[in-house]
């Protein structure tokens, strides 16, 4: 559902109700990111968001990758966080232990965008295992990457994850990173100096932290999706904004956008 | 002063059985050529330390070469899975693999203490996560807690990382054995600094390193063994030299998917190609040109 190459673009043009669930997702992500902000970026959904937005809105978004590449400008989507394109169009390359240690940790990072394998009511994330003990893993996943350090230190949170049952838990199996902990209070109590996440983008609507409880409430849905749907799709008793909003599909300018880099990006396979 | 000799040399002189080995790059520069040498010696019950293990770990571990890990991202970048790491820690194959997981924050910090001669670093990290709670492989907690004696503030403390070896791969060395690397710079030279022994592998060694932007310089005094492997970051890319094969970490993943393909990649790309030949560092799997 990615593979929207340059021959999928022109009907599209001409029908602009046409996209993809992923491209409804991306576009609401790129739409979270204001203009002028730093944002700590993985790849992957996160990655294609944040260059989407820096094609559309927000040309000055300043895209900080793990590898050390500050104010990278790709002019198509990286092949990984440490694709030569980044280095050789950022403002600065720092080691590693820089980037983490002078630009994270001390809160220069507005935004830090994070995937999820699972995420719980809470916001809290996993990407380390499945099952019941971290020695005996159902399902080994990555791991943690930096992805605590940047759900703790960077101002606020915005995390891209496809909805579904499964990746939506009660409880996640594993705290890779802190969302909201155990509820109000946990972030303080925890030192955490960010604000934590402030919207999970789905392939079916945002959820929003409840200002009270902490914990996300699906605040918006994409065009044609039912609440029942996203309840449907969500391991806890979701609850629901009573000022639940329809976001606007993807713009004709957004989808064009969209499909350059991707189309791009294809093309560009192996020229790190 | 580093010794210029062959790759099969430096391996054969600097690693050995039960050493704790980091190879590093992050994602750029990544010693692939060493990582098949090491393989091709038939190294047992190493202690493998990288940020992101990458392809050139999950061959390792398929090829037995490791009892140990510790890592902060075990991902195929950009593709998905590892799937030797996984089958080593879901199914003990081929042998069990034990972890000592962190951050990315942490095991950079901890790479900062062993080439800054300190036992530990601090940072503000890992509260309220289950890394907290994880053993070291001495089965001691891997991280812990400590007050600011200044202020009393609670931050987090991660042990020095001390490899018995380092080895990374730089653009260009000269022949005293000065090494220059430039582009993305991850944690090599902290990696080196902090080794008892290195390795560095180079794309070529040349009379005169002429400065570059933003290029680190690791001095002939800081490295052991200096081996000219062209190619030698294949499939990741050298920045001026050569660009990322994203083919083959993409055939990777069914390569390393199942345990006879893998097998058979084994013999004919790493076995069946002779140690000193400097075509196996990385040509012979696919186009390494600038």
């Amino acid at each position: 559902m990615n593979a929207t190459g340059p021959a999928a673009a022109a009907p599209a043009a001409a029908q602009p109700a046409a996209y993809t669930a992923d491209e409804m997702m991306t576009a609401c992500a790129a739409r979270a990111l204001h203009d002028g902000t730093a944002c700590f970026v993985g790849i992957g959904l996160p990655s294609a968001a944040a260059n989407l937005a820096r094609a559309t809105h927000a040309p000055n978004l300043v895209l900080i990758y793990e590898s050390g590449t500050i104010g990278a400008k790709p002019d198509r989507l990286p092949l990984s966080i440490g694709d030569g394109i980044l280095a050789e169009t950022a403002d600065a390359v720092v080691s590693v232990p820089e980037i983490f240690n002078y630009w994270l940790q001390p809160g220069r990072i507005g935004v830090g965008f994070l995937g999820a394998a699972q995420i719980d009511r809470f916001g809290n994330i996993n990407t380390t295992v499945i099952g019941a003990t971290h020695a005996q893993p159902k399902v080994r996943l990555p791991g943690a990457g930096g992805a605590p350090e940047i759900a703790a230190s960077c101002r606020e949170v915005i995390v891209v994850v496809r909805q579904t049952r499964r990746s939506f838990v009660q409880r996640v199996d594993f705290v890779t990173s802190v969302g909201y902990g155990d509820g109000p209070g946990s972030r303080v109590r925890l030192g955490l100096t960010g604000a934590g996440p402030r919207k999970v983008i789905t392939d079916l609507g945002v959820l929003e932290p409840d200002p009270a409880t902490c914990e996300l409430t699906l605040t918006g849905v994409y065009p044609g999706v039912s609440v029942a749907e996203v309840r449907a799709r969500t391991g806890w008793d979701l609850a629901v904004s009573g000022s639940l909003e329809v976001i606007g599909p993807p713009s004709a300018s957004e989808l064009t956008a969209l499909r350059g880099l991707q189309a791009i990006s294809q093309g560009s396979e192996g020229a790190a | 002063m580093a010794e210029i000799v062959s790759l099969a040399d430096a391996v054969a002189r600097a690693i050995h059985d039960g050493d704790a080995v980091a190879m590093e790059g992050f994602t750029h520069l990544i010693p692939f050529a060493a990582g098949r040498e090491v393989i091709r010696q038939r190294r047992r019950d190493l202690t493998l330390i990288r940020m992101t293990p990458d392809v050139i770990y999950d061959q390792l571990i398929g090829a037995g070469c490791a009892s140990k890990l510790i890592f902060s991202w075990g991902g195929n970048p950009g593709v998905g899975s590892l799937h030797r790491f996984r089958d080593a820690v879901e199914n003990a194959w081929p042998g069990p693999l034990r972890l000592e997981e962190h951050s990315h924050a942490g095991m950079a910090n901890r790479y900062v203490a062993g080439a800054s001669g300190v036992p530990f670093a601090i940072l503000r990290g890992y509260s309220g996560t289950g890394l907290e709670g994880l053993p070291g492989l001495d089965g001691n907690p891997a991280v812990r807690p400590i007050d600011c004696p200044f202020t009393g503030e609670r931050l987090t403390a991660v042990a020095a990382l001390r490899p018995d070896v380092a080895v990374i791969h730089a653009q260009r060395a000269d022949r005293a054995g000065n090494v220059q690397l430039w582009g993305i710079a991850g944690v090599q030279k902290e990696a080196v600094l902090g080794a008892q022994r290195s390795i560095v592998t180079v794309e070529e060694v040349v009379d005169v390193l002429d400065p570059r932007p933003g290029a680190i310089v690791l001095p002939s005094w800081t490295v052991d063994y200096v081996a000219e492997a062209p190619g030698g970051a294949h499939p990741s890319y050298a920045l001026g030299y050569s660009a990322r094969d994203n083919d083959f970490y993409v055939a990777w993943d069914e390569i390393s998917r199942d345990r006879e393909r893998f097998l058979r990649w084994l013999d004919s790309d790493v076995f069946g190609v002779t140690s000193g030949s400097l075509a196996g560092a990385g040509s012979a799997e696919g186009g390494c040109g600038a």
